[in-house]
């Protein structure tokens, strides 16, 4: 039975992973055709850095991604703080409120956004991608920090008043320290989303301005570049490595810890 | 947390004021495009045309490939998160690398990476030929997005099931062990039962995309497989015909809305029962 469970766990990472194999084994083939092996080769990756769609690309991902994560971890944890001194059934309504880009299909909030945009009269393009990007992360980030928020113990900030600290005070020196992990956890996670999104952006963004999953996208029918493999290759090992070191730690760590 | 009521509103109003800006205006933006023609006036064509067979096909199939994906998630899940859950101390770590990291990986190009598997002279079948056995082609097929949905969403449907399954007191199963109970009989007597919220968000959380997905059935379906999602994303970007789909959208909306019904209705009738 044991061998069994072990054997079904290794089927599930198998699917999970075999397309990742795939896309490593491009990122060095020298051919640039998919499925050809010609020869191990690291052109695609000297390549990567001189291209400048892909460049640009990366850029406006990693910056979208982080803008977008920042701003919605702020109004998260403004309105998480609000959330948290209203009665019962007024939360749960604007709780349902938050979650409905999560529940909505993309689809759906990527095109409602745009018609948005247009009848706003506001241009679409890197100022319309963040805005959509923020509106889906917000309600990830209120998942995220709104359980630790709840069960946090009102005491301690109580008495740092008590001791004579003004609220913005207690509030950085007690409240902010004790939920720093969802925090973190809500920006990293937004951040992750961010960068992951395609339908979202695709009808939100303008001529001319490009995250990874779009660029990729326009690429797709006319074969995707080989760089682009070399590049996902590159920020797999990045997770990959930082994952490692993050379950490293947490052993050393102790459980307790976490 | 606040001294007064005032100074929480302030905190609550940014939020009221996003929300109203960007959730509800731009859904009334679709529907009231949904519900006009061309040249501004109401009507009620647009939303009837869901029902012309081509669209109507569209969205059947829809329907059956993001049920059977869903379905396909679900049993594969359950064995799965029993056995990380019986591993518990050790799966932390499995389940991140298993699961979180994938997800760093760009959904479009390791979707991508299934057509350079399946596809006729994909590596699937240069195994096959290796081992002498017959071609396998799966490319352009139903099967094909049915894969790819799976492979984009099965992580959807573990997280939810995990979080669920961990939190039954393992004294319980114990105990009906004790009782006589058959491994079969604990599961669906005991099991099931207790991990079904987690189950329930699973299956929301898996439905709703692959019933709106128009990117997989792009990459896998090679233009023969169209979903209602392609068929709105090309009313948008190709047709130019925005009422019919913002109309069709609002058809999509109908079943997302139907979900949150459902899952409210299975949320409290589960409180009232605890």
């Amino acid at each position: 039975m044991a061998k069994l469970k072990t054997i079904y766990l290794a089927i599930i990472f198998l699917f999970l992973y075999a397309p990742i194999g795939v896309l490593i084994a491009q990122s060095f083939n020298e051919s640039r055709y998919r499925g050809h092996w010609t020869g191990f080769s690291l052109k695609w990756y000297e390549a990567l850095f001189e291209n400048e769609e892909i460049i640009e690309a990366l850029q406006n991902t990693i910056s979208i991604g982080f803008f977008s994560a920042l701003i919605a971890t702020i109004l998260a944890l403004v309105t998480c703080l609000a959330l948290r001194e209203v009665g019962k059934k007024l939360r749960a309504m604007f709780m349902s409120v938050a979650n409905i880009p999560i529940l909505n299909a993309d689809i759906v909030t990527g095109i409602s956004l745009m018609l948005l945009f247009l009848g706003m009269g506001i241009k679409l393009g890197y100022g319309s991608i963040l805005i959509a990007h923020v509106v889906f992360n917000v309600p990830y980030v209120i998942l995220c920090i709104m359980p630790q928020l709840m069960t946090l113990d009102k005491s301690f900030y109580e008495a740092a008043l008590d001791l004579g600290a003004s609220p913005f005070k207690a509030f950085i020196s007690v409240v902010l320290p004790e939920l720093r992990p969802s925090i973190f956890a809500g920006f990293l996670l937004a951040f992750t989303m961010s960068a992951d999104d395609f339908i979202i952006t695709y009808f939100t963004r303008g001529a001319g301005v490009d995250t990874l999953p779009t660029e990729i996208y326009s690429q797709l029918k006319l074969g995707i570049h080989p760089e682009m493999y070399a590049l996902s290759t590159l920020v797999f090992f990045t997770v990959l490595i930082f994952v490692i070191l993050f379950a490293f730690n947490r052993k050393k760590l102790g459980e307790e810890v976490l | 947390m606040f001294h007064s009521v005032q100074i929480r509103n302030l905190f609550l109003a940014p939020f009221i004021i996003w929300a109203g800006i960007f959730i509800f205006v731009p859904l009334i933006f679709i529907i009231w495009y949904g519900i006009t023609d061309a040249a501004g006036n109401f009507s009620l064509e647009n939303l009837a045309m869901i029902f012309q067979t081509e669209f109507f096909k569209s969205l059947e199939m829809s329907v059956l490939l993001a049920f059977v994906s869903t379905a396909i998630c679900l049993i594969l899940a359950y064995p799965l998160c029993l056995i990380l859950v019986e591993r518990a101390k050790s799966a932390g770590l499995i389940i991140t690398l298993l699961f979180v990291l994938p997800l760093w990986m760009n959904t479009l190009l390791s979707t991508m990476a299934w057509q350079t598997i399946l596809e006729k002279n994909g590596i699937l079948n240069q195994f096959l030929r290796l081992l002498s056995l017959p071609d396998f082609t799966l490319i352009n097929t139903q099967a094909a997005v049915v894969l790819g949905m799976i492979y984009n969403y099965l992580p959807y449907m573990v997280l939810p099931l995990y979080v669920a399954l961990s939190k039954i007191d393992k004294s319980v199963i114990e105990a009906a062990k004790d009782l006589g109970a058959s491994t079969w009989q604990t599961f669906l007597k005991v099991i099931l039962p207790l991990s079904l919220p987690g189950a329930v968000s699973g299956i929301t959380m898996v439905f709703i995309p692959a019933l709106t997905t128009f990117a997989i059935s792009a990459l896998l379906g090679g233009g023969k497989v169209l979903l209602i999602g392609n068929v709105i994303e090309q009313e948008f970007t190709f047709e130019y015909d925005w009422n019919l789909g913002a109309a069709l959208s609002i058809v999509l909306m109908i079943f997302i809305v139907l979900n949150m019904i459902l899952t409210f209705a299975f949320d409290s009738s589960h409180e009232e029962d605890s």
